[in-house]
């Protein structure tokens, strides 16, 4: 490994990043731009239906309130991780019918409202209450937003780009210097984690200075959950741009894996209740480990111990995914 | 003591077709070595395993009497057919880039003037023309103060200026003793700038030797030309080529040709000798047929 070589490599592709002014203004408009759309769009107190967590949902005895409709009655088998969604309005009731205890937060408008209707259906049951600053919808899609876009700067921003050089000829002339596989990779890599670690500490200071958004835990812990998600991510984008010659095919490639990813990581909206074997398959992709790990750190202020499976997992992936991509690397 | 690039019996067979089919030569130092043949002749590859860019399936290649490896790599100065080069940065930019790729490299400042690149060094790489691309590109070529240079069709796609004016640098380059490796389709190229030729088709080897060697070997005649206006289309007495405008008679006593043109009463005011040329030998040996 030649150092000199390696930021020779690197240099080059920081400047021609830096200087192409239309990809760097989009890398940095367009997470502002969705954040700052959901922020109007989700500016109420949230989507109507309302969310009620039920403990032994599989006992033979239903509620008459379980059949109230337009409420989402939401299995939970950890009443104290409940609990604290009540807290944070992420529920808006828990009903234990085993021990005829409910939790509503009391500044919860809706949690107002579905008392009023527990009482209606179902009587006896002892109120518990309970207090929480609500999470908004802004507050848990931020971590989203911000591992979306590293997603698709990493995997668009090196594997198209490999693709791209290996078409029009530049990786041959790279070949034909005594710079090797492993040095070019690097400084893409770093190349391209530098830039996106860039754009995401910027994206996160503006849209927190408009959204004042929640942050509970250790910036640094998060700075390490992007910077393996960085990994990562752009282990994936050379993986697949290791042998691909054609633009097109490698831009239907990354698109198809990119997308499933966005909506199977929990960007937009949580998985909870969805088909159990969405829940499996979606713990088989990066993203949902850097989004887990960031919104646990945001939102629940947890310290790298309590996302240590979400760490242990990206980093498992990048190797893998690295050595498949060295292996397979062609320069033509 | 071996040859500077020694090839023997090299081989590159692709899904049963056999792109080259061993083919044996010798390049020495100094000499500037040109490789002819049509569109899939096996010419480009051929180079390209030279170059150490492709992979034979067969034979060998010794440099200095030693396999290619890193030593080559460090020696060697390519100019690819065609090459991308890194978008947004400039001419001066990217000559440092590729200096900071090999271990010993010659003065920037030499490099510019002997390639002529003063006047768009902080230029886009981008906005270049086609002759100062193909000068940028011959002088990464030379980043490193090759011992062995390799030209892929570098004049193709340049006005007759440019042409000229890129041969003027290789064979500023052939001066300084470097070897050189050229492929082209222009066979006056070939000609003015290669001490030795070999003329490849179907992926073998089918003339070597020097041009002046080659033209001797085949042909013993000169062309005698005349405007096809001036020739009438029922003459049966001469054996004529049809050349576009003109017709060709090749002559091997240019005074018995034209006194039969006299006696046939063909006027002579447009009438032109010239020699044999490469491109002649060129189309004797591997045909008129278009190739794709």
């Amino acid at each position: 490994m030649s150092f000199r070589r390696f930021l020779a490599i690197l240099r080059a592709r920081n400047k021609e990043f830096w200087r192409d002014r239309a990809a760097l203004s989009w890398n940095f408009i367009f997470p502002i731009m969705i954040i700052g759309g959901f922020a109007i769009a989700f500016s109420g107190d949230g989507p109507d239906l309302y969310k009620v967590g039920i403990t032994n949902a599989e006992a033979d005895q239903k509620l008459l309130f379980e059949e109230t409709r337009y409420i989402q009655f939401i299995p939970v088998t950890d009443l104290e991780a409940a609990v604290t969604k009540v807290e944070r309005h992420q529920l808006d009731m828990l009903v234990s019918p085993s021990t005829q205890q409910f939790w509503i937060n009391e500044t919860s408008p809706a949690g107002y409202m579905l008392e009023r209707l527990l009482n209606g259906s179902d009587n006896g049951f002892k109120r518990q209450a309970v207090t929480g600053q609500g999470i908004r919808y802004v507050d848990w899609l931020i971590s989203g937003i911000l591992a979306m876009n590293l997603m698709f700067s990493a995997l668009f921003g090196v594997g198209f780009v490999i693709v791209r050089y290996r078409k029009n000829g530049m990786l041959k002339r790279i070949k034909a210097t005594p710079v090797t596989a492993f040095e070019f990779i690097a400084a893409q890599v770093v190349s391209r984690m530098w830039l996106l670690l860039s754009v995401s500490i910027l994206v996160f200071i503006l849209t927190d200075l408009v959204l004042d958004f929640r942050m509970y835990g250790s910036y640094l812990d998060l700075l390490i959950v992007f910077i393996l998600g960085s990994i990562c991510l752009i282990s994936l984008g050379l993986l697949i741009a290791a042998r691909l010659a054609s633009e097109e095919l490698a831009g239907g490639l990354l698109n198809a894996i990119s997308w499933p990813m966005m909506f199977l990581s929990g960007v937009w909206f949580s998985l909870e209740g969805v088909n159990p074997w969405l829940v499996k398959l979606a713990q088989l992709l990066p993203l949902t480990h850097v989004i887990d790990g960031a919104r646990a750190i945001m939102i629940d202020g947890a310290g790298l111990m309590d996302i240590l499976p979400n760490l242990i997992a990206l980093v498992v992936m990048s190797v893998i995914f690295l050595a498949i991509g060295a292996y397979t690397f062609r320069w033509e | 003591m071996p040859s500077f690039l020694q090839v023997d019996n090299l081989a590159r067979h692709y899904q049963g077709v056999k792109a080259v089919d061993g083919v044996s030569f010798s390049i020495e130092r100094g000499r500037c070595f040109g490789l002819l043949g049509p569109n899939g002749a096996g010419k480009t590859t051929t180079v390209e395993m030279l170059e150490g860019i492709n992979e034979p399936t067969g034979g060998s290649i010794l440099y200095q009497g030693e396999p290619l490896g890193p030593r080559f790599k460090d020696e060697a100065g390519i100019m690819f057919q065609t090459t991308a080069l890194q978008d947004y940065i400039t001419v001066r930019e990217t000559l440092e880039m590729f200096q900071q790729m090999y271990p010993s490299t010659i003065p920037l400042s030499d490099l510019i003037e002997s390639c002529s690149l003063a006047e768009f060094l902080d230029r886009d790489t981008r906005k270049l023309s086609g002759g100062q691309r193909q000068r940028l590109l011959l002088a990464i070529a030379l980043v490193n103060d090759p011992e062995v240079i390799f030209l892929d069709e570098p004049t193709t796609g340049l006005d007759p200026q440019a042409r000229r004016n890129f041969w003027e640098l290789v064979q500023s380059i052939k001066k300084r003793g470097k070897t050189i490796v050229l492929t082209t389709h222009y066979m006056e190229e070939a000609y003015v700038l290669c001490d030795d030729i070999i003329i490849m088709d179907h992926g073998k080897i089918i003339a070597q030797g020097t041009p002046e060697e080659l033209l001797a070997k085949h042909f013993g005649d000169v062309v005698v030309q005349l405007p096809k206006v001036d020739f009438p289309a029922d003459c049966s007495q001469l054996e004529v080529l049809d050349n576009g405008d003109v017709v060709e008679i090749l002559s091997n006593d240019v005074n018995d040709t034209i006194h039969q043109l006299m006696e046939l009463n063909i006027s002579l005011a447009g009438l032109r000798i010239r020699p044999r040329t490469l491109e002649d030998l060129f189309l004797a040996l591997t045909g008129r047929e278009l190739r794709v």
